[in-house]
């Protein structure tokens, strides 16, 4: 009992714990257009050259991907380099015990990853990792601290690094900031990169939830559909308590 | 063509009471011609009642109780089942949607005094059908096996757990393992779609005959069946249930769909207060999430329970957490013996009663939000002070209610 009420009292204390240690950094906005089918294309494209080598998306299949106005034969030749079929789901071959000792942690499955995390975090996060050589794979990120992924992108971005600088914060005390800073450039302007990482983003969170343009369409005919129904009922109404005095 | 249907209602009513029971409960149930919005949310209640039985019984075709298995077999309904997406939306927005119509329901009933005598029983079962709607939203909160499914049963079981001498037994025979698996996994979904159900259903049937037999209270809380036609004996204040509430109703339900149609179709995670974004990470046994809330109905009790943070009569400060958390639910059913009031309903009870009645609600909200907080100094005073308001506004009621200045109740019900 003793050891349970224990666990309660961690739990309550947890967040605390969580609080202290985690620094705030400020989300930039996604800027993503979930309706805009060549934003999503070029996402795809991105996600099965540079992510879908360590991290599934297994709840997906491929042929989902229809949704994008890409054709099965579009989507077995330029998204699919594992040899699967077109209607499987897009798992990874890496095992994910072998995973974890190459990393610490196995990759997580992405296919919800935009609906825990949020846009604005994916963003922000691909957009924000630098050079550390105390890690062990010679990368950190300004938002996931210590994270086990090494920058996947690099070639794109290039490196940066960050520089600590102290800030008066205008009421006489002073708070460290990390800054990041291009060191070597990468393949791609930084616009370019940004509009990069905004398109697998934006793909993420299609992604996320295949169905969500669908619900969003559907819901609109919907609602007109129950208005005009509420205008009706309530002249239903007022006609049947025409006598109630 | 008519005679024909005629003789067959007469063979149905000879073996079976159709026409005795369409009366009774619809055609000639009398209920108080001045019901305001405070009463579509009965019916609504139960139209969101059916929508979970059926939208569940489409989930139960594909949802998959095995903890290898039940977080994707949930994404499957999400994406591979024809508008599986759909159901499932619609069932998770009903959850939370029960809960606000439940609220809103038992709000009425403490404004106007419903739960005053006659009504005691109607009142209690009220209370076993709210019992049994929590019972379904833990049981069923588990089944997506996410990180908040997860802690947040793993927070709950512990209390079970902290219960003296017994909790650690009772906690393993619940969850048939020393831990929160996928043992506990199976049976909490034969709990959520079979044991609990049935009894939901049950309780809510023995409500609607209960309220039958007392007919309904009403806004002025005065009784209608007091003042009856001599010759008919029919209340003069009362008109048929159908077809002028069923009409009335009707407009209600479109009016309630579309606030649940806007959250199914627009924002189905409410902000993540209906479906947690946390909770859309498969559960991980080894990694306790930095923040474990419940879901907003549950936050008001979440914060009573860790408002407790002292010790007492050589009791921890855990367990008396616990026992407030269950008081501050059980105590609703202390209702018809608290209230000494010479009135029922808010509109003649005077200025004590709406001033405890206020505060009662502001506390519910406060301690709603800080229960979606990390606990601070600050939080957990103000959690404790409104703890206090809460408790106060049933504890004192035999006192403020008697003494309080009530205006004279009408004879006849008022527009």
């Amino acid at each position: 009992m003793k050891k349970i009420t224990h666990l309660l009292f961690i739990f309550c204390l947890a967040p605390l714990v969580a609080f202290a240690s985690g620094a705030e950094v400020k989300l930039d906005k996604a800027p993503i257009h979930p309706t805009d089918k060549l934003s999503l294309q070029r996402g795809a494209q991105a996600f099965a050259n540079y992510c879908l080598a360590c991290h599934s998306t297994e709840y997906m299949r491929y042929n989902r991907l229809r949704d994008l106005d890409l054709s099965e034969n579009q989507i077995s030749d330029n998204l699919i380099f594992t040899g699967q079929k077109v209607g499987e789901l897009m798992t990874v071959a890496m095992r994910k015990k072998e995973a974890k000792q190459w990393f610490g942690v196995a990759p997580p499955d992405l296919s919800v990853i935009a609906r825990s995390r949020g846009a604005d975090w994916l963003y922000t996060y691909l957009r924000k990792f630098y050079r550390d050589e105390s890690t062990a794979t010679g990368w950190n990120n300004l938002i996931f601290d210590k994270v086990a992924m090494p920058h996947a992108l690099y070639q794109l971005q290039g490196i940066q690094s960050v520089a600590v600088k102290t800030v008066d914060d205008g009421h006489g005390g002073k708070h460290e900031v990390k800054e990041l800073k291009q060191v070597t450039p990468g393949t791609l302007s930084k616009t370019e990169y940004d509009m990069y990482i905004a398109d697998l983003v934006n793909y993420l969170v299609y992604v996320g939830e295949p169905a969500a343009t669908k619900r969003v369409q559907l819901g609109v005919i919907v609602m007109l559909f129950l208005f005009a129904m509420l205008g009706l009922t309530y002249a239903l109404k007022l006609e049947y308590w025409k006598d109630v005095h | 063509m008519n005679k024909r249907l005629d003789s067959m209602r007469e063979w149905l009513d000879a073996r079976f009471p159709l026409t005795e029971t369409w009366k009774y409960h619809l055609a000639e149930y009398y209920a108080p011609k001045n019901f305001n919005f405070w009463y579509y949310f009965g019916s609504l209640a139960f139209l969101v009642l059916v929508n979970q039985l059926l939208t569940g019984i489409f989930l139960t075709m594909n949802y998959k109780p095995d903890a290898s298995m039940a977080f994707a077999s949930v994404e499957y309904i999400m994406r591979d089942v024809d508008f599986g997406w759909l159901i499932r939306y619609m069932h998770s927005t009903g959850a939370s949607m029960f809960f606000v119509v439940v609220y809103l329901h038992m709000f009425r009933g403490m404004m106007y005094g419903s739960y005053r005598k006659p009504r005691e029983l109607l009142w209690l079962i009220g209370m076993g059908i709210f019992f049994i709607l929590m019972m379904l939203a833990f049981t069923g909160y588990i089944l997506p096996w996410g990180q908040m499914s997860y802690w947040g049963a793993q927070v709950i079981i512990s209390m079970i757990g902290a219960i003296p001498v017994v909790g650690q037994t009772l906690s393993n025979w619940i969850l048939g393992d020393f831990m929160l698996s996928d043992a506990a996994l199976n049976r909490f979904f034969a709990y959520h779609v079979v044991t609990l159900p049935v009894v939901l259903v049950t309780l809510v049937f023995v409500h609607i005959v209960a309220l039958h037999e007392v007919g309904s209270n009403n806004p002025d809380g005065i009784e209608i069946k007091a003042n009856k036609d001599p010759v008919t004996h029919i209340p003069v204040d009362g008109i048929p249930f159908h077809p002028y509430y069923t009409v009335k109703d009707i407009f209600g339900v479109v009016g309630f769909l579309i606030v649940f149609c806007g959250i199914i179709f627009f924002m189905p995670e409410m902000g993540g207060y209906f479906l947690e974004y946390n909770n859309f990470v498969p559960a991980n046994t080894l990694q306790t999430p930095d923040h474990i809330a419940p879901v907003w109905y549950f936050t008001p009790y979440y914060s009573m329970l860790r408002a407790v943070t002292v010790n007492f009569l050589w009791i921890d400060a855990k367990l008396w957490g616990i026992v407030l958390m269950g008081a501050s639910v059980a105590i609703f059913a202390l209702l018809p013996w608290l209230d000494r009031s010479p009135v029922k309903s808010i509109r003649y009870k005077g200025p004590y009663f709406k001033i405890a009645l206020t505060l009662f609600v502001i506390s519910v909200f406060v301690l709603g939000w800080l229960g979606t907080k990390s606990p601070t100094p600050l939080y957990t005073l103000l959690a404790q002070i409104f703890t206090v308001i809460y408790f106060a506004f049933f504890i004192l009621m035999p006192w403020y209610s008697k003494i309080d200045k009530t205006k004279p109740e009408p004879t006849r019900v008022t527009e």
